[in-house]
């Protein structure tokens, strides 16, 4: 008599998504990293020190980890979050208050704090461990650019739930941009960018106002910064997460002594 | 920050700080007892002749804890001393701090074979816990660092003084065995394992824990939700995300020009450099401090130093205005703190050659005016000059070890590397220079927003 467990794996829907036998022997276990999706990422076998915890802390993975939690539970705060100043504020405290377990919106936003700290922990490490050295030069810079797409998706997160922590820290972290040179309207040289005495550089056309798509934090800047935080953002990090996994097999997979 | 009666507010932390020590007392129980398992447990000293042992001493320290549990449960939690506190609050300013913790890290470095080591890196971490938790009993030291949004920072900075400490650990280990002729640790299990089930187990555990661990955490403790959004009351005061407290502390030397655009790109540009300035082969894939100093040193200088401890300070110790308090001081927005900056081109011409500073006459064309700001800050522009331009030559003509590099890294490398470096110095220059001679700009050219 077989067992239910044996009726399922033996039917053909099964076999048709699961096209490999159990991993429980050695031959099984290599055709399952072959040929399932989310396994192929890894190679088949892999240094045993290079997956000590010890040695990599696990952070890269953490952080990988983080933004898949991030992805999952924004998704089910977009469907009750309104971007606008009339709902904005009033929608979290509904997700606080009226939604069941009310928890999504603590573990987005502790998820974020952690997820900052985790992608710096996976710098120090790299770095520790010279892991940026050649080969793996061109990594190193795209994990950089993944660090700073990290702050700035935190950044851009920081505005929705447009309470009083929330404008101001924008305000103040934007208010920098109104210095940058050339392009801010209070940067050094940006009086020299005028034709005919009147100001290219103004409130209203400089670097800050770019991204805040007004003079001050605003509805169009709760706007542009949900697009940037749920769709713009994510999206650049999905594409270059993609060539570091890539970039970490083919530039020889867990750095190790040469 | 609004007071309330101290019983009161003892009730309300009391069941907190008797979990925390009683989670404290457990970590050591464990502690002492995983020693006294594995037969790790060494002699310390001997009282009266009978040894105690490191097993032993963990043991004493937990039953100290979980007195320390019981009396906070109990609504009398152990506190800091008055005296302590005070001291702390007198002692602290902006210089106390950062020349202190560069001190505490330079010394942890160079005495490393020291604090490595398990007994002393895990007395650190108690001594750590303890008086924190010694602390939390103090209002104003509470409300900072149980505010919701900073809890996340302090547990940072425990991690990264667990990771400092481990990274060390192993590359002192390593070093000690490379100067033995032996391999690094990593060299030494050069077994292949199968990812399946080796990684991916250990992946699915890492899941699991972080999940319950984020479920626990949101739980705990409640997302922070302040006022509906006004822009009309300006809290003071006005801090940047967490993460940005680091630039926003640099405002304090730098205008925004250079705290927020110039110096973080600078900072971001010079990550990306590094492994195209690092020509150093040694020390890829495994743990090292002897192999790459100069490497090790800069980034932890830059990470731990510049980065860090700034955005603890931004966090923890920037008050009101921006002014500066003490872990266990009232931020009080009505404290006055003297501000008489003055500008390197008014200690020349006016301190130094006793005449007013050159200026335009009111008529004078563009370019004129332009000649008379040039002529005005000549002393900032040429010490710049020399600074990033001439200093780089003079180290490779005066100083071996940056005339190896020079030689290993060819003219452009070079430069973009000792300019990148200077640019980082330029931070700790600018800080003495402020708390020595209230030094404001070097160059303060405001009619078109320089001022550096």
């Amino acid at each position: 008599m077989a067992s239910l467990g044996e009726i399922i794996r033996e039917s053909q829907i099964w076999k048709s998504v699961i096209r490999h036998p159990m991993p429980v022997d050695r031959r099984n276990r290599v055709v399952v990293m072959l040929t399932n999706f989310f396994l192929h990422l890894h190679p088949v076998s892999i240094k045993k020190q290079g997956i000590a915890l010890s040695y990599t802390w696990c952070m890269g993975g953490v952080t990988f980890f983080l933004f898949l939690v991030e992805t999952i539970t924004g998704v089910l705060l977009m469907f009750y979050y309104r971007p606008t100043l009339e709902w904005a504020y009033n929608d979290i405290l509904a997700l606080r208050d009226v939604t069941s377990l009310g928890l999504l919106r603590e573990i987005h936003r502790w998820g974020a704090h952690a997820m900052v700290i985790t992608v710096w922990l996976h710098m120090y490490r790299v770095f520790l461990t010279g892991s940026y050295k050649p080969p793996r030069e061109f990594n190193w810079v795209v994990g950089v650019i993944l660090l700073l797409l990290t702050l700035l998706m935190s950044f851009t997160g920081y505005l929705l739930p447009w309470d009083q922590l929330a404008i101001w820290a924008i305000t103040v972290g934007s208010n920098m941009a109104r210095a940058t040179p050339f392009l801010g309207y209070e940067g050094p040289g940006a009086q020299l960018l005028s034709v005919d005495g009147i100001d290219m550089i103004t409130n209203a056309s400089d670097a800050r106002f770019g991204l805040l798509g007004a003079r001050f934090v605003g509805e169009e800047t709760l706007n542009r910064f949900y697009v940037l935080h749920c769709i713009a953002i994510p999206l650049g990090v999905a594409l270059l997460l993609a060539i570091h996994f890539w970039r970490v097999r083919k530039d020889g997979g867990i750095s190790a002594p040469m | 920050m609004h007071h309330i009666d101290q019983d009161l507010f003892l009730g309300k932390v009391s069941g907190f700080l008797g979990g925390y020590f009683l989670f404290v007392a457990v970590m050591n129980a464990v502690a002492a007892f995983y020693l006294w398992r594995t037969g790790r447990s060494k002699e310390l000293f001997r009282v009266g002749g009978l040894p105690v042992t490191t097993a032993l001493f963990w043991l004493a320290i937990a039953m100290i804890l979980t007195i320390a549990s019981a009396f906070a449960f109990g609504g009398t939690p152990w506190g800091m001393p008055l005296v302590l506190m005070d001291f702390a609050d007198w002692l602290m300013s902006p210089v106390v701090y950062t020349v202190g913790s560069l001190a505490v890290l330079s010394l942890m470095f160079v005495a490393r074979d020291f604090f490595v080591r398990p007994f002393v890196a895990w007395s650190g971490l108690n001594i750590a816990l303890f008086l924190m938790g010694l602390s939390m009993t103090d209002q104003d030291f509470y409300s900072i660092v149980g505010k919701p949004d900073n809890v996340p920072i302090v547990g940072m900075v425990f991690l990264l003084g667990y990771f400092t400490w481990l990274g060390a650990y192993k590359a002192v280990i390593n070093d000690r065995r490379i100067a033995n002729g032996e391999e690094p640790l990593e060299a030494l299990d050069k077994e292949k394992v199968l990812v399946w089930p080796d990684l991916v187990y250990t992946e699915l555990i890492c899941m699991v824990a972080l999940t319950a661990l984020l479920i626990v955490w949101a739980i705990v403790l409640k997302a922070p939700l302040e006022e509906p959004a006004s822009a009309v009351k300006t809290p003071n005061p006005s801090k940047a995300p967490w993460y940005f407290l680091g630039l926003q502390e640099m405002l304090v030397y730098y205008d925004p020009w250079m705290a927020g655009v110039v110096l973080p790109s600078m900072v971001v540009f010079g990550l990306m450099a590094i492994p195209f300035l690092d020509f150093n082969k040694k020390g890829n894939g495994y743990y090292t401090i002897a192999d790459r100093k100069f490497a090790y040193v800069t980034f932890q200088f830059g990470f731990l130093v510049l980065w860090v401890t700034l955005i603890v300070m931004g966090t923890f110790l920037r008050g009101p205005n921006w002014n500066f308090f003490g872990p266990y001081e009232a931020w009080d927005p009505h404290k006055v703190v003297a501000l008489n900056n003055v500008d390197l081109s008014e200690y020349f011409w006016i301190s130094a050659l006793g005449q007013a500073r050159p200026k335009a006459p009111s008529d004078a064309s563009t370019a004129v005016q332009l000649g008379y700001i040039l002529l005005r800050e000549s002393p900032g522009i040429v010490l710049l000059l020399l600074y990033l331009g001439a200093l780089p030559p003079a180290l490779v003509l005066y100083s071996r070890f940056f005339r190896d590099l020079f030689v290993r890294m060819g003219f452009l490398r070079y430069m973009v590397l000792s300019n990148l470096l200077l640019m980082m110095m330029l931070l700790p220059i600018k800080m003495v220079a402020r708390w020595t001679v209230n030094m404001k700009y070097f160059i303060a050219i405001p009619e078109y927003f320089l001022n550096f």
